[in-house]
């Protein structure tokens, strides 16, 4: 199901890419998908992980959720670029990902380095090292607030 | 541009331009931040409101076409491999043993996701 699904957007992909829709090209594009997507699956990339397709329902409200707390962030950092004595007070702390499977600390993880501000350099199983430039943008994190939008983000599969 | 209604030429110059400026912060924050890790906060600046804004703009110039679709993929590269990058970069300094210029180290009191303490 999931290497038909993939085979599907691959091929979707190629179209896009292509823009010369002539017969040849267009089963040279498909056979190319089908073969991808094959591989894909041999080398277990086609799987919950590799292609969570089971949470598209999720990121219609995540994503763009996730949108507005970057540009948040974003305009808060650059505020204190521009800042003339150039406010950060530089903190690391660790913070817990409650999320069940992988995908889901990974969109924990990838989240919190999206929003600038914020970076994740470590990763040991649910716990995340988090290096941010401001102390209250660590605090915010420990607060747990995007770590429980993700759960719930998660859950909707 | 020829054909491009006057309302959609002005929004998209007006995201291009905003586009332009936070790309130029974060540029200005590469230079001011002190250290490594700081700089890499001010890149993702750019990275985000930065491209996210020049490509909203080249959008509206393109139309509905397939290359406005392209745009839309590469900002959904931008998306899912930034962090990626950023993290690796991130880990990699980490492992060189480069020390971080800290304000404050919670990793010992914070707890894994505890309450944050008054200090």
């Amino acid at each position: 199901m999931r290497v038909v699904s993939l085979a599907g957007f691959l091929f979707a992909f190629w179209l896009a890419l292509s823009g010369h829709y002539t017969l040849l090209l267009i089963a040279a594009g498909a056979v190319c998908a089908m073969l991808c997507a094959l591989v894909g699956r041999h080398m277990r990339v086609a799987d919950h992980e590799g292609h969570p397709i089971h949470l598209w329902r999720g990121t219609l409200t995540y994503y763009p959720w996730l949108v507005w707390e970057i540009a948040k962030s974003a305009w808060a950092v650059t505020k204190v670029i521009l800042h003339p004595r150039l406010p950060i007070s530089p903190t690391m702390t660790v913070v817990r990902a409650g999320q069940r499977s992988t995908a889901g600390v990974a969109t924990y993880a990838n989240s919190i380095t999206l929003t600038p501000g914020t970076i994740t350099v470590g990763v040991s199983g649910n716990t995340l090292t988090v290096h941010a430039l401001m102390r209250e943008g660590a605090i915010d994190l420990e607060g747990g607030g995007m770590d429980s939008r993700v759960t719930r983000f998660e859950a909707t599969a | 541009m020829s054909g491009l209604p006057v309302i959609v030429d002005a929004a998209s110059w007006l995201l291009i331009l905003l586009g332009s400026f936070f790309t130029v912060v974060g540029g200005i924050g590469l230079v001011r931040m002190p250290e490594f890790y700081t700089r890499m906060h001010a890149a993702s600046v750019t990275d985000t409101l930065g491209a996210g804004f020049l490509v909203l703009g080249l959008m509206l110039q393109a139309g509905f076409s397939l290359v406005t679709l392209k745009l839309l993929f590469l900002l959904a590269l931008f998306f899912f491999a930034g962090p990626v990058v950023t993290h690796a970069l991130a880990q990699a300094a980490l492992h060189e043993r480069i020390p971080p210029l800290l304000a404050e180290d919670r990793r010992g009191k914070a707890g894994a996701g505890g309450e944050p303490e008054g200090s």
